[in-house]
């Protein structure tokens, strides 16, 4: 540390400011955002899953479907499958971007600089959603190309321009950025990064295999409202039966989030910091 | 101006801030004085709005906290526990804190310049020591310029140097007619730092005084006295009803009359004095003196 020197008076600032706003916030979480390591290792992480397992499944599922003279694939879904392992980082990283914050204590500084609280979510949602979609749609429109080049090679391959292929692309993007606002909503609510994880990690994975013990025709009317299977759905290119349309999928992940988001927002305003 | 009106806190079954008033004037330093878990901490967190009282009202400036629309620009605060993000390095630390409330990337480099922290302040705050945290916990603190400055024990872990330049800060804060509020475990440091005192103790206003008035309260009249007779004055002394003890010395120690009063009666009766010297606790002793009674205060309160 360099010597100490004193102010000479009270240092100058502007005073026609107009306080906390929505966009300053905003700003100060893109701040935050991306001056944390944890940030880059995850969305690395997702990137690294999605592009490299959907090259992968792409080579191991052509090559066994050509071998067995299989007549259809869906290669869509295939080049898209690494996106179950990248909602590993992405949920993460979510539920990281406030249980962090509570666990070093820089929660009260952020609290105390937006004593009103619920902006500070708001635009934690904001700039981790779209930040998370852009990366994620690249990323999976990248997995698919890759993808779809390989399968080209044992005849199975489709394009960009077939019919459901730009939708599972989106759909896919659009399902990690939903689990990421759900993990950031339950990271809101339960404060704990170990808790929040293992919340969101039960519903989104340990949900689908105990609904197996229910009875068959339980298990149609439920399993096709879990976020799983709504994942599952948005990226394949047939439909499953008992499953949901697109547009309705998406509006139940929506709720999925909506929820968790909800809880996070009545926690934040209640609770002592 | 920081005011506290019947604040309350209950955590569970513990009581950790008890009907607590006070009013904190500007101009002047305020110390903020108790045991560890006396209800400090506590007490900065609910003036803060990060705590949500049981009871009771705090206003900064007539208003709850979270009102103030610009708060950086009116409280600056430097909360005990370090609130930073270990992962983050200073000067992001300070632009994410600086961008809610629109204060300029200039301001945050000018403040790490101020606390001394230029050569570290773009690696990651998780390898700070104490010190630097706390020299980046004021920079934060400064960041609006504020009117009122609330310090949770700003000294912890700083150099003798640090110490130094903390307490002239501060001094030179309250002096340019600003609200400073500091706590400390250590009466010694406040006793250089703070003109006025709150002291709590168990959650509980002590007492509310300046440095001056404290120390005299504790002390008393309290003289110590050796004169060419001590034997007869120690009867007249005795006779207009005044504690009279023997010190290790040779000396008489006087309680309940003050040197003026003493030496008139020594005066009136030919006695000439060879020493008459009132005795003033150390501010040490003073609060010791004044939690100590709050302590057994409570004590017997609990056993009823």
């Amino acid at each position: 540390m360099t010597a100490i020197t004193m102010p000479e008076s009270a240092p100058s600032v502007s005073t026609g400011h107009p306080g906390v706003t929505q966009a300053r916030v905003v700003r100060s979480e893109w701040i935050k955002l991306k001056s944390l390591r944890s940030t880059w290792f995850s969305f690395g992480a997702a990137i690294l899953a999605t592009i490299g397992l959907g090259i992968l499944f792409s080579a191991v599922r052509g090559n066994d479907a050509h071998t067995n003279h299989l007549p259809v694939l869906d290669g869509t879904q295939v080049s898209l499958r690494g996106i179950y392992l990248a909602q590993l980082a992405v949920g993460v990283l979510g539920v990281l971007l406030i249980s962090g914050e509570y666990a070093t204590g820089m929660i009260r500084a952020s609290l105390s600089a937006v004593p009103r609280r619920v902006p500070v979510l708001i635009a934690k949602a904001l700039v981790f959603g779209v930040v998370t979609f852009v990366l994620c749609l690249a990323m999976t429109l990248i997995a698919f190309l890759a993808g779809q080049s390989v399968l080209h090679g044992y005849g199975y391959g489709s394009s960009l321009s077939d019919t459901g292929s730009l939708r599972a692309v989106f759909g896919a993007a659009l399902y990690l950025t939903l689990i990421g606002l759900m993990a950031l909503g339950l990271g809101f609510a339960i404060r704990s990064t170990g808790g929040a994880v293992a919340t969101l990690f039960g519903v989104v994975l340990v949900l689908p295999a105990l609904s197996q013990a229910l009875p068959t025709s339980w298990q149609n009317r439920i399993d096709k409202y879990l976020p799983l299977n709504i994942g599952n759905e948005l990226i394949s290119r047939h439909s499953e039966p008992h499953s949901l349309s697109t547009g309705a999928g998406i509006v139940v992940l929506v709720i999925w989030a909506a929820v968790a988001i909800t809880i996070g927002v009545l926690v934040l305003r209640r609770r002592d910091a | 101006m920081i005011e506290a009106i019947g604040l309350s806190k209950q955590y569970g079954q513990k009581l950790a801030v008890d009907d607590l008033s006070f009013t904190i004037q500007p101009g002047m330093v305020t110390g903020f004085l108790g045991p560890n878990g006396a209800g400090k901490s506590t007490t900065m967190r609910l003036l803060l709005d990060l705590d949500e009282p049981t009871r009771g009202q705090a206003r900064i400036n007539g208003r709850r906290y979270r009102e103030h629309k610009a708060p950086l620009f009116e409280v600056g605060a430097l909360l005990e526990a370090r609130a930073i993000h270990t992962g983050r390095s200073a000067r992001n630390h300070l632009l994410a804190l600086a961008a809610t409330n629109g204060i300029s990337r200039r301001r945050v480099d000018e403040l790490i310049g101020l606390v001394g922290l230029d050569s570290v302040a773009d690696k990651r705050a998780g390898g700070f020591s104490l010190g630097m945290g706390q020299r980046l916990g004021l920079a934060s603190a400064l960041l609006g310029d504020p009117h009122t400055l609330l310090l949770d024990e700003p000294v912890n872990g700083l150099d003798p140097e640090g110490v130094l330049w903390v307490r002239t800060l501060l001094k030179q804060l309250a002096a340019q007619g600003r609200t400073v509020f500091v706590s400390s475990h250590l009466m010694s440091e406040m006793a250089l730092t703070a003109e006025h005192l709150i002291v709590i103790g168990q959650g509980r206003l002590i007492a509310d005084t300046t440095i001056a008035e404290l120390t005299k309260r504790v002390s008393g009249d309290e003289v110590v006295v050796h004169s060419e007779d001590d034997g007869r004055l120690r009867m007249l002394l005795a006779d207009a009803g005044v504690t009279v003890v023997s010190t290790d010395t040779g000396r008489m120690r006087v309680t309940g009359m003050n040197s003026g009063q003493i030496g008139r009666i020594a005066a009136e009766a030919g006695i000439s004095l060879i020493e008459l010297i009132p005795q003033q606790a150390s501010l040490e002793e003073a609060f010791m003196e004044v939690t100590r009674t709050s302590l057994e205060f409570v004590g017997t309160e609990v056993a009823r």
